[in-house]
């Protein structure tokens, strides 16, 4: 009877996490697509539900009645499981991520080498589309896709140490509490920079989007890909992008931190400020996606492997001699 | 490689520039409109979905010269005529493929008497094809209905004739 309380009370815990994240995910469809119109002046979707709110709602029905056509050539086994893993992946990334103190589903020590490593194998669901696919277009665009993945995690990786070298620890409450006095992002400003051009790359976003060139690739590894399972790629590329939004919050604007700790600013909840600088960071993306034109591929990895790398190991270095010649080094 | 250019590279100053310029344009009005809900405005002299005219008693305007039928490139104006019993000559047909018809507005400009016009309609699509063979008495519906403003829009097109 026990262990049954305890599974009810996971679950429990699970949904009032993954709920909000799976809602918010479709309204960021929305924002992001209504930032988009708005640059370009146009009006965006806007007549389903007040303001067009529940336009992703529409969508989502839309695509659920849609019939999945499976290719005759295709493994459709894997086929089948790539939607299934990018989106799972997507998703329990968020296990980790803390909205206050406490507040938070799974409170692990390695919370950002978990997030690190989830959002790694989220290449495999892309590659795993691409290949079962067994169509040239897919295939070029997932291994595109793979390439760009693996060549921004690089980067991503030496600016999260840059980070936890200022911290001392891997836990993510415990890198927030660290900025109190200030946040990440003022000393390590050029790396907050680099974090959020990699996100972008990382998660295919423009002027990054060349899994999907729609010009040269059709729709890159989505290409084979209908109605719902078209539909769970979707969801995942857009919690990916969320996700990304919350660990640039937590890395660098000090996530549920209020930015000043006077009276009216205290009185918010913290989650509310997390959610804010997620915000803030996603309506960023929108407006890049808006005046960016996309890079050409050599472009990429060159930005990737030539620039972003040797920048963000310069500052580990510096970062590294700075807290040690200063003696700040956190030691627990 | 310049060092201005090495500098506006790194500091991103054109990626800036335009994220601010974004971000003007976001709260600018907006130059699109919510078409089924408000519509764009469209001259007077639109050529839009046909119609055939009556004089204010009531009579036809029409005289079946059938300039309409010779002059429509088309040829989408189908037209009969009969002698009726007061001794003026009106059509018994008068037909419009409006699948064939190219909204030249011909038809138009070759009536003498201002019968046939191109009305500023421009949503009647339909579910079939024969919906579309437009006949004598769907095109006098349509002047009876429309006649308000075909009647402004002749009339301020006038001077420029």
């Amino acid at each position: 009877m026990e262990y049954l309380d305890l599974i009810f009370q996971e679950t429990y815990k699970i949904l009032f996490l993954l709920v909000p994240v799976l809602v918010s995910v479709a309204m960021i469809v929305w924002l992001d697509r209504r930032v988009w119109a708005f640059v370009q002046k146009r009006q965006g979707p806007n007549v389903v539900g007040p303001f067009g709110l529940l336009q992703s709602l529409a969508d989502a029905l839309k695509y659920i009645f849609k019939e999945i056509i499976i290719p005759a050539s295709s493994n459709k086994i894997i086929f089948i499981l790539a939607p299934i893993i990018t989106m799972t992946l997507a998703l329990i990334a968020w296990a980790v991520i803390p909205f206050g103190v406490d507040q938070v589903l799974a409170d692990i020590n390695v919370g950002i080498l978990y997030i690190f490593a989830v959002s790694s194998l989220g290449v495999y669901g892309i590659i795993m589309g691409g290949w079962a696919s067994n169509s040239k277009y897919p295939f070029l665009g997932s291994i595109r896709s793979a390439a760009q993945m693996v060549s921004y995690e690089v980067s991503i990786g030496i600016i999260i140490i840059n980070v936890l070298l200022c911290v001392g620890s891997l836990n993510l409450s415990d890198i927030v509490l660290a900025q109190k006095d200030m946040w990440f992002v003022i000393p390590l400003f050029p790396m907050f920079v680099i974090f959020f051009i990699s996100a972008l790359a990382e998660t295919n976003r423009p002027p990054f989007d060349l899994p999907e060139a729609e010009a040269e690739l059709v729709a890159g590894y989505q290409t084979e890909y209908s109605g719902m399972m078209y539909a769970m790629f979707w969801l995942g590329e857009y919690a990916n992008i969320l996700l990304m939004c919350a660990l640039g919050s937590i890395l660098f604007l000090g996530g549920w931190l209020s930015p000043i700790e006077v009276y009216p600013f205290n009185l918010i909840p913290g989650a509310l400020w997390l959610i804010f600088k997620i915000l803030f960071l996603f309506i960023l993306f929108a407006l890049v996606k808006a005046i960016v034109p996309r890079y050409r591929y050599d472009q990429l990895m060159r930005l990737g492997w030539k620039i972003f790398l040797p920048l963000s190991l310069t500052y580990v270095v510096l970062t590294a001699s700075y807290l040690f010649y200063f003696n700040l080094l956190p030691i627990n | 490689m310049k060092i201005s250019r090495f500098l506006k590279t790194i500091f991103m100053t054109d990626f800036i520039g335009g994220l601010f310029i974004a971000t003007k344009e976001l709260f600018k009005s907006k130059k699109t409109i919510n078409y089924p809900f408000e519509k764009g405005k469209i001259s007077p002299r639109f050529r839009g979905e046909h119609a055939l005219r009556r004089y204010p008693n009531g009579e036809e305007r029409c005289i079946a010269c059938k300039l309409c039928e010779a002059v429509c490139p088309a040829q989408a104006i189908t037209i009969e005529s009969s002698q009726r019993s007061d001794g003026s000559r009106k059509t018994t047909r008068y037909d419009i493929d409006m699948m064939k018809c190219i909204y030249c507005g011909l038809c138009e400009e070759s009536c003498p008497v201002d019968a046939i016009v191109q009305g500023p309609n421009f949503e009647f699509s339909t579910e079939t094809r024969e919906e579309l063979y437009y006949t004598k008495e769907k095109l006098l519906d349509n002047g009876d209905r429309w006649e308000n403003i075909l009647a402004a829009n002749i009339k301020s097109d006038n001077p420029y004739r």
